[in-house]
């Protein structure tokens, strides 16, 4: 399909007139979608400022369940994976096959070693009787509170979990397709693409942190 | 790779519904305007669903002890008939189906930007759709279409999660064609087209998209939450539990105010083209239209509070939020004053989609200086949660949204199917709809005033005229529906076969064939001129 001479690059969708209007267009695509996600978990923030500002005392004491060192932990490894995805960028914009497929392994590893810290805390907090709903079983002061914090805590990290799931299934297609010799310096724009999802679900966590692990200690 | 060879070698007998046949031709295309039509046949299918919902409604209402149907029922009526028109009619309406197919052909472009983003929001759409459709049809949904809390979650015994998991999955639907319209309007402009030069319809899409993209996704968590609530037995906005029900409805409100100007937007940007063509006039006041579209999106964002004002939120949220709302009357009177001054001096055509436009400006009037009434602090007291609310916002959602549609149904169909329908029908159908529409909701705003609430199936007895004028108005409405789609349809097989450019308009989009060819244009068009053109007369000519 490459045929140089014309300047049609492959996979040249048969809407954009050349590469670069293709390239422009899904660029711009991927930052309203990034938009509509700001959003998406804004509405949750707003309810989590909502009631902080509401309960404050104990939403400070609930944040005291959360496992700071944990938390810590997965932050490192989040700042880690969105460098490990830079590189992988990078080395898809210079057209290095095994460097970008290794780093898009790397960034996927790190993903899923921040997905099994969470599966455990998960775990932790149900056998602790801290799930909301049927199995809590916390009785300390401002228990209704202390639900809603740690309801708050499931639906925010679950639905960035959600996104972290979705992010490395994206990752796991891009490896398939750089083994195909699918991209090349003059077409990455998936890689790049797929960057920009990534570093937007990692600045997610930036703001769950202290607003979940932080805001107890003092 | 070619391009130029597929053009040259254009045969003008092939359009793109001849292009390729069979199911699986329609199910896997990415073709914007296929996908415009079945988007068209999956709303029809629930606008005849809600349709029902509503003559059932006002039938029960024909006397003061509500005969029909029993307490239950109704509530489950009047939920149905709001979900399934809000969520699985008018929001994707004029967008996924006219937007859809005439977009990217008023702006030049072969496709949108993204045609399998295209194809995908329509499955999004019909699985959101048929989740919501089971619930409301299998036992029912006895909320409202507001899902308010705690009831929503606490007390109901019906099918609200799988209702508003239906509807949580239809907004991703609105999110992808969102993304896709402003993503090409941006970047697949032809040749020449400037940012003044956009027909107004595009203004009206790329502002009806910054909502689907800022909107949907709040009312997508604020479902999510309700869920959750409901599954869990949480408190989170229960306030047995520590929850906040206030929050919900700032939440909620805060999508489905702006989903209002969703609904009301696209048909003003069909309003502006109809008038511009059938008047040969060119538009007053460009600008000012394109501007006030944007305006109204954006300052539709800072409203949503005027529905609380009797919710328990604070005196002063409320005064703010009753003066932003008196803002938004700026923007929409500046489009009404627009096109009645563009219609001043102009050679007016009275035909079918000018009698909708005409039936538009009137009816958006009414129901936009009703809404003054109701963003009063002191008067919304008296007139919150009667019929009065309800006629004000039929009169925006079906005097104006539904009137714009229909009139961009039949100002495109000669493009979308190449057929011409019965003109003389159609502008009985259009009168019909325009008599009987005013039958159905005028007596409201009366209703409201004397004090009939809404959402109560039994009234006292002194309601009971105006309630049969309404239902009376209602079939007649019924039967103004029901004829467009009989001739619409019989048009499509024995219809005459229509010109390129049937009302001889100047958009790019009457500059290619009928139906268009599936790249939409032979070469890509060039533009020289100003929109709206029309002081040249337009010859009908046949572009081959």
């Amino acid at each position: 399909m490459h045929d140089a001479a014309s300047g049609v690059v492959p996979y040249h969708a048969h809407q954009f007139d050349d590469a670069e209007q293709q390239y422009q267009t899904s660029t711009l695509g991927m930052w309203l979608f990034l938009g509509q996600e700001v959003l998406f978990f804004g509405a949750v923030f707003a309810t989590y400022f909502y009631y902080f500002f509401l309960y404050p005392d104990a939403f400070e004491a609930a944040s005291n369940h959360l496992s700071l060192t944990l938390g810590a932990f997965n932050t490192v490894v989040l700042i880690g994976s969105s460098l490990t995805m830079v590189f992988a960028v990078h080395a898809a914009q210079h057209g290095t096959k095994r460097a970008q497929m290794a780093w898009l392994v790397a960034t996927m590893i790190l993903g899923i070693v921040f997905l099994c810290v969470k599966a455990y805390e998960y775990t932790h907090k149900f056998h602790e009787g801290l799930v909301p709903g049927e199995l809590f079983t916390y009785h300390g002061p401002d228990a209704p509170q202390h639900q809603l914090f740690l309801c708050l805590y499931f639906a925010m990290t679950g639905l960035h979990a959600l996104h972290m799931i979705i992010g490395i299934g994206i990752l796991a297609a891009l490896v398939l397709l750089a083994n195909r010799d699918w991209f090349n310096a003059g077409y990455y724009s998936p890689v790049e693409m797929t960057g920009l999802y990534w570093h937007f679900v990692d600045l997610v966590w930036i703001f769950l942190f202290p607003l979940l692990y932080l805001i107890g200690r003092h | 790779m070619t391009e130029t060879v597929v053009h040259e070698a254009h045969d003008a007998s092939v359009n793109y519904l001849n292009a390729d046949y069979g199911v699986r031709s329609w199910l896997f295309t990415k073709d914007h305007k296929r996908i415009g039509l079945l988007y068209l046949a999956s709303i029809t299918v629930f606008f005849a669903l809600g349709g029902l919902a509503a003559l059932m409604i006002r039938l029960d209402l024909l006397t003061p002890a509500g005969d029909l149907v029993r307490d239950d029922t109704y509530n489950k009526l009047f939920t149905m008939h709001g979900v399934v028109m809000i969520f699985l009619f008018l929001i994707p309406s004029i967008p996924a189906v006219i937007g859809n197919f005439v977009l990217p052909l008023m702006i030049g472009a072969r496709d949108l930007a993204f045609p399998r983003l295209n194809l995908a929001s329509w499955y999004i759409f019909n699985i959101g759709a048929l989740f919501a459709a089971w619930a409301l049809l299998a036992g029912g949904i006895d909320t409202g279409w507001t899902f308010y809390t705690p009831y929503s979650t606490m007390s109901s015994n019906s099918n609200v999660l799988s209702g508003a998991f239906g509807a949580f999955i239809t907004g991703f639907a609105s999110i992808l064609t969102g993304v896709n319209f402003i993503a090409t309007i941006h970047r697949m402009r032809a040749p020449g087209l400037t940012w003044n030069r956009l027909p107004l319809f595009v203004w009206a899409m790329y502002a009806t998209s910054i909502i689907f993209i800022l909107g949907t996704p709040v009312i997508a968590i604020t479902l999510l939450l309700m869920m959750i609530e409901r599954a869990f037995h949480i408190g989170l906005f229960d306030p047995a539990l520590g929850g906040d029900p206030i929050l919900f409805q700032h939440l909620f409100w805060f999508y489905s105010h702006p989903a209002v100007y969703i609904m009301i937007l696209p048909s003003m940007g069909v309003i502006s083209e109809i008038i511009t063509c059938f008047s040969r006039n060119r538009i007053f006041g460009y600008s000012f239209i394109a501007a006030s579209s944007i305006a109204i999106a954006l300052i539709g964002f800072l409203v949503w509070g005027h529905h609380m004002f009797v919710s328990g939120q604070s005196a002063n949220a409320s005064l703010i939020f009753s003066l932003l709302s008196f803002f938004v009357a700026i923007p929409s009177a500046i489009k009404v004053f627009n096109w009645t001054a563009t219609l001043y001096r102009g050679s007016v055509r009275l035909q079918a989609p000018m009698v909708y436009a005409l039936g538009f400006i009137g009816l958006f009037t009414i129901g936009g200086l009703t809404g003054l009434f109701l963003s009063t602090l002191a008067t919304d007291v008296h007139l919150h949660d009667t019929y009065f609310v309800v006629a004000h916002f039929h009169y925006i959602m079906v005097g104006g949204a539904l009137m714009g549609y229909l009139g961009a149904i039949h100002f495109w169909w000669p493009k979308m199917t190449g057929r011409l329908y019965n003109e003389t029908l159609a502008k009985i159908a259009a009168i019909i709809v325009f008599v009987g529409f005013n039958l159905t909701f005028f007596p409201q705003f009366v209703l409201g005033f004397l004090g009939m609430p809404r959402r109560y199936h039994v009234y006292p007895d002194e309601f009971q005229v105006l309630n049969v004028f309404s239902t009376a108005g209602a079939s007649i409405l019924g039967i103004g529906y029901l004829l467009p789609v009989l001739y619409l349809i019989w048009s499509m097989r024995y219809g005459p076969k229509a010109e390129a450019n049937h009302w001889g308009a100047v958009g790019l989009e009457w500059q290619t064939s009928s139906p268009p060819p599936t790249e939409n244009f032979d070469h890509t068009p060039v533009v020289t001129s100003e929109p709206y053109d029309y002081r040249e007369p337009v010859e009908v000519k046949k572009v081959a």
